[in-house]
């Protein structure tokens, strides 16, 4: 195996496209390492990106924040603009795992290892945040519920790789909330996440809504019912009575010694009313 | 396979060393630097006894290659003593008697000294969420919250 840490993004993914055998992008590790020590990985080349100056960085951009591809979740919780402009993903990356593994986890590596139960995921996908992909010829931005395609699959070429993560200005009175149910407090992966992002008018009446479920399928869902269930309304009892249902009837969960289906399902519409309920408190206290 | 020439920091001195590119920091400090202090307990990062600090953050060295430490600034175990002299944090384990086995031990130090140095004024419930990703097999963690609640009391008196 070889061991690479370029300076720019371009060298990094001219490293990928000529790589003799598999190539693998080493961002925190924390998925990458556990894989290659159960064998479940065996790369020829790991690049790692964090002597890239523009995937170290988390940056304002028209009304919006970038960040770098190889931030650790930690330095989003620490930094004041990023946790009051999205608390809803601030709050999914600080749930990946341990202080120690917060060292070090990104929500690139989070999204690019494709895991149907990555916290940060549908808080990413609630708010509409776009991946900047860069390959050795070109350059793309893509929603980021483009790149997963199913369990461990992204639509990434073998030369591409995340640069940053764009979350992008929010529209006036808006607010995203991310809750996932662990069978502990602590140290587990979720057996169902709910994340919701919505926006009201000057009367407080929802005008947009997205409501993103994690670990409930092969892949995120987008509850598209479950959304319009809160739009035109004050987001009121009955609205989210609704919009849980909703929820739980577009679920389609496995069923496993960490929770049955029945249960995700149940569980899933419950996580997804009370994330409204956070978003909507956090819309009305937005400007 | 040739190895790779790196250039660190470790408890403030100057280390370089070979290793493979495959080769985590936990077995780098451990099997090449002699600095055993840091113990593998999983070594899949759910343990938190490899813990040491990278740069100043909290990280699991078994989740790190030894060569993406060229350049960086490594804190172990074995820098938390000056000398002779325990860190308030070591004595207070000793006197809370929060150890047993003791093979989590320099794991939970290191985490402990590490949230100290960022909240000196820490509620338990905050201690106990900042250490939930060191596991004890032996204390049942009560004896090591409240030696961590202690030996903060104790520094922010110094
Ligand atoms: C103890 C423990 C607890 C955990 N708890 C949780 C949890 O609660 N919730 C959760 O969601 N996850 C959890 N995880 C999984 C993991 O920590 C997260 O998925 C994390 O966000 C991965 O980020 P990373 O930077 O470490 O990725 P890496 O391990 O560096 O990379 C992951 C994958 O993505 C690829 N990749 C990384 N960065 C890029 C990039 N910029 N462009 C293209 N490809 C890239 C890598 O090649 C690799 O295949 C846990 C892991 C451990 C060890
Ligand atoms: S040995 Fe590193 S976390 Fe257990
Ligand atoms: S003292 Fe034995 S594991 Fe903690």
């Amino acid at each position: 195996m070889r061991f690479e840490s370029p300076q720019t993004t371009k060298d990094a993914a001219a490293l990928l496209a000529g790589a003799k055998g598999k190539g693998r992008v080493l961002a925190g590790g924390t998925d990458l390492l556990v894989q290659m020590k159960s064998g479940m990985v065996a790369p020829d080349l790991i690049v790692d990106i964090k002597r890239i100056p523009a995937m170290k960085a988390i940056k304002a951009e028209k009304g919006g924040m970038r960040i770098g591809g190889g931030v650790p979740s930690a330095e989003m919780s620490e930094h004041a603009a990023l946790s009051k402009g999205w608390p809803g993903v601030v709050e999914s990356a600080d749930l990946i795992g341990s202080t120690q593994i917060q060292g070090r986890a990104t929500l690139a590596g989070n999204l690019c290892n494709a895991s149907p139960a990555a916290d940060s995921v549908p808080a990413m996908v609630a708010i509409g945040a776009k991946a900047r992909v860069v390959g050795a010829k070109k350059r793309r931005d893509v929603l980021v519920e483009k790149i997963v395609t199913g369990p461990g699959k992204t639509s990434l070429a073998k030369d591409e790789l995340v640069e940053s993560i764009l979350l992008p200005k929010r529209p006036p009175r808006s607010g995203d909330a991310y809750l996932r149910f662990i069978p502990r407090t602590e140290m587990d992966i979720a057996v169902a996440g709910a994340a919701v992002s919505l926006s009201l008018d000057t009367k407080g009446v929802c005008t947009d809504a997205r409501v993103i479920l994690g670990a409930v399928g092969p892949r995120i869902i987008d509850a598209k019912a479950a959304a319009k269930a809160l739009i035109g309304s004050k987001v009121d009892k009955a609205a989210l009575k609704k919009m849980e249902e909703a929820c739980s009837a577009v679920a389609r969960p496995i069923d496993d010694k960490r929770g049955t289906k029945e249960f995700r399902k149940h569980v899933v519409g419950v996580l997804a009313r009370r994330a409204a309920q956070i978003a909507l408190k956090r819309a009305k206290g937005s400007k | 396979m040739s190895q790779i020439h790196v250039s660190t920091t470790i408890n403030g001195d100057e280390a370089e060393f070979l290793c493979d590119a495959d080769e985590t920091l936990l077995d780098v400090l451990r099997d090449r630097l002699g600095l055993t202090g840091s113990k593998e307990g999983c070594g899949t990062g759910d343990c938190g006894a490899c813990s040491v600090t990278v740069d100043g953050r909290l990280v699991c060295s078994c989740l790190m290659l030894g060569a993406e430490a060229d350049g960086r600034e490594i804190g172990t175990i074995e820098g938390m003593a000056k000398g002779e002299e325990l860190h308030p944090l070591q004595t207070k384990f000793l006197e809370h008697a929060a150890l047993q086995c003791g093979i989590c031990t320099p794991g939970f130090l290191v985490a402990a000294k590490s949230l100290l140095e960022r909240n000196p004024k820490p509620t338990e419930t905050e201690v106990r969420y900042w250490l939930a990703g060191n596991l004890c097999r032996c204390t049942g963690y009560d004896k090591i919250v409240r030696a961590v609640m202690d030996a903060a009391k104790d520094m922010r008196r110094a």
